[in-house]
């Protein structure tokens, strides 16, 4: 997991509530037993015009230029503003890893499904939860000015405009926060409690026997 | 002090240690995996130089990719290349891994969601988790149950623990009595019209009242489910007599004393009555009729005598854009009446609505009957292959060829379409599954999600309508 702590960056809007995973990254895509490759496929039914396939060269297939994300103005955006319960559906973790490969860092939005939270930030994936007039401000500032930039500053939890004209707070675990900012492994971490884990597990079968089966 | 809810006492049961920032780390009693969620998890063990914490604790099946026409032994008779990958790949691991393993071939196998419990492998007082969303379907025999990501199906592999943050708590109570030919199904779809795909987020939700108790395993598997659709992780219903007899003497469940130790643990898993819920919900069971959903999301629903929505109607922008998009993707006209909607295909099955009485309501419906000519295809996919077995035992399935109904082998199937079960673009789909979002059961593909009975009736009469009602 790449470490992050505090990233500027160019900003794309993808104004619809409950964006689902089914929408970030289609099913046949979840195909592959690997952890990469996903990035061209993200969005891919509103990205392109056919019906995509694994294997398929992406560089060649029509777009959609109907679709947000493809016009020029958002190309090599790492910040992502969404609407109300972004992720919602399945626990794909897929969808983090097409979002990361597709280059965002970051996404703001009211809320998440929750999976979708807690498998973003176990990737590294910042997920920000802002409220909706807060939101409104980011989406009317992301139309009205080509090029428009944020800070995600991690450490100190705020969403900054780039001439600082605001500057909004935003909450995450402490535990989850200092994760991501040294890029820890997670797996790594509770192995250090293996000792209190053969603990709990003896005074837990030997209350419930049958779970020990 | 009021008294503890039944999520606080799965919870806590299980918490080997508490963090500073107040989160904890959650043992993990079951394991589940397929096909779809766990190769890059294997892998990260693999790179890692780990083994399984607790091999035992895993039970692993192959379920989303696997072909439901008949004849398949192995998985190397898959003939898409990927999805054959992905089989043999949870196959190697298993054998690997020296896994519980239900391969194709195997009666044993199906969705996940319904071996589980099937096999007595999900029981009362445990933690379960999967690779999978509707996990939170195991939470109906009073277990916390819920979805994980890849990396977390990895961290319970090598650990048997997640780092976890209690959830606030919900309860929904559904009052009263579900009217006759309305059924779980309607009840949760109701649940979520009222509370929203984004209503449960952040909540575990337990889901109680008469309603409920008075449900059967299948019926309150069905409502479990779906919390996830209603935005919670894991959705939970109290121990009963219901539960108890549905476990007992299941494959994986304790036998004798353990028996007996075991039911007088399970006897306390319910909500104390002075518990305290951050947020409760009270539906009226009574006044129930059967729902359809109409757009893109399964919040999007409405009794099956309604019309559907005119966006112009609508105050607010995001939803009447929101409206207006899946009018747009469905295909459809606002304030046409629900029941005119005229059907392509039928899909019955998913861990939704692919148990045994799932299958009895659709065969009853379908007795005697036949498909509607401008129907080109309905299915029947059973949840596994007992309950394949023990259906045609009974003699669904000779009904439901009779109606002109397929009878498919087990698996997901059309719920996701991974395999090659597929709703073609623009065709519209009675579907007992469980969500109806964009290109979920196929590109382009409209799904309506609907009871077991009622899809069955859209199957014969070519449209929605109120199974109560067929003529
Ligand atoms: S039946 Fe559908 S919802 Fe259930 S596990 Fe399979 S794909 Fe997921």
């Amino acid at each position: 997991m790449d470490k992050f702590v505090v990233l500027t960056g160019l900003v794309a809007p993808l104004d619809r509530a409950n964006v689902d995973t089914d929408a970030i990254i289609p099913k046949q895509f979840l195909k592959s037993i690997k952890r990469s490759g996903y990035g061209p496929n993200c969005f891919d039914e509103w990205r392109y015009l056919d019906v995509g396939q694994p294997g398929m060269d992406n560089s060649r297939r029509p777009l959609n230029t109907q679709f947000v994300l493809n016009e020029s103005r958002y190309q090599g955006a790492t910040i992502l503003l969404a609407r109300q319960n972004f992720g919602c559906g399945s626990s794909r973790e897929h969808a983090p890893w097409a979002l990361l490969q597709n280059g965002f860092r970051a996404i703001i939005a009211p809320s998440f499904g929750d999976i979708f939270y807690s498998n973003s930030l176990n990737n590294g994936l910042v997920v920000i939860r802002l409220d909706e007039s807060k939101m409104d401000r980011l989406f009317a500032d992301c139309a009205a000015f080509p090029g428009f930039q944020l800070t995600i500053d991690l450490e100190a939890q705020q969403v900054r405009a780039p001439d600082g004209s605001y500057a909004f707070a935003f909450e995450i675990a402490a535990g989850r926060r200092e994760r991501i900012m040294n890029g820890w492994d997670d797996i790594s971490l509770t192995l250090k409690h293996s000792d209190q884990i053969r603990a709990f597990e003896q005074r837990h079968f030997a209350a419930q026997p049958w779970l020990a089966n | 002090m009021s008294g503890r809810t039944l999520y606080d006492k799965l919870f806590d049961s299980h918490v080997v240690r508490t963090e500073d920032d107040g989160s904890s780390l959650l043992y993990i009693d079951r394991h589940l995996v397929h096909e779809v969620t766990s190769p890059q998890a294997f892998e990260g063990l693999k790179l890692a130089g780990r083994q399984p914490w607790r091999r035992q604790s895993m039970v692993a099946m192959p379920d989303h990719n696997t072909p439901t026409t008949s004849g398949f032994l192995n998985a190397a008779m898959i003939a898409d290349p990927v999805s054959r990958t992905q089989v043999e790949t949870l196959d190697a691991n298993a054998r690997e891994h020296a896994l519980t393993y239900f391969r194709i071939g195997d009666m044993r196998r199906g969705i996940v969601h319904v071996v589980g419990p099937e096999q007595g492998a999900t029981l009362p007082g445990m933690t379960v988790v999967c690779g999978d969303s509707h996990t939170s379907t195991h939470g109906a025999f009073a277990a916390l149950a819920f979805g994980i990501g890849t990396s977390e199906v990895e961290h319970v592999m090598a650990t048997q623990c997640l780092p976890q943050k209690k959830s606030k708590s919900m309860l929904v109570r559904c009052d009263g009595r579900l009217p006759s030919g309305v059924t779980a199904k309607d009840l949760v779809l109701a649940i979520i019209g009222k509370i929203g795909t984004a209503g449960g987020t952040g909540y575990a939700i337990e889901f109680g009242g008469e309603a409920v108790r008075s449900l059967s395993m299948e019926g309150r598997m069905t409502i479990c489910n779906m919390a996830i659709e209603a935005g919670a992780r894991a959705g939970m219903i109290a121990y009963d007599e219901i539960t108890e007899a549905y476990v007992k003497g299941r494959a994986f469940a304790p036998k004798a004393e353990q028996w007996d130790a075991a039911i007088k643990y399970w006897r306390t898993l319910k909500s104390e009555d002075n518990a305290t819920f951050d947020h409760t919900v009270v539906i009226n069971a009574n006044e129930l009729i059967p729902y359809v959903t109409w757009g893109t999301s399964p919040e999007m629903v409405l009794p099956v005598d309604g019309r559907v929505p005119d966006p112009d109607r609508e105050k607010d922008s995001t939803k009447r854009e929101g409206i207006s998009r899946a009018l747009q993707y469905m295909g459809l006209t606002p304030n046409t009446l629900l029941a005119e909607i005229k059907i392509d295909k039928v899909f019955i099955g998913s861990c939704t609505n692919s148990r045994i009485e799932d299958l009895r309501a659709a065969a009853n419906v379908v007795r005697g009957r036949r498909r509607a000519e401008n129907v080109k295809l309905a299915m029947v996919v059973p949840g596994s292959g007992l309950v394949k077995e023990q259906a045609e035992r009974e003699g669904l399935d000779k009904i439901f060829l009779a109606a002109g109904f397929e009878w498919r082998e087990p698996g997901c199937s059309m719920c996701l379409a991974m395999n090659d079960d597929r709703l073609e673009p623009g065709e519209r789909c009675a579907s007992t599954s469980n969500r109806n979002f964009e290109g979920r059961q196929g590109a382009g593909g409209r799904t309506h999600l609907v009871s077991p009975a009622m899809a069955a009736a859209a199957g014969i009469a070519g449209h929605f309508v109120d199974v109560r009602k067929l003529a």
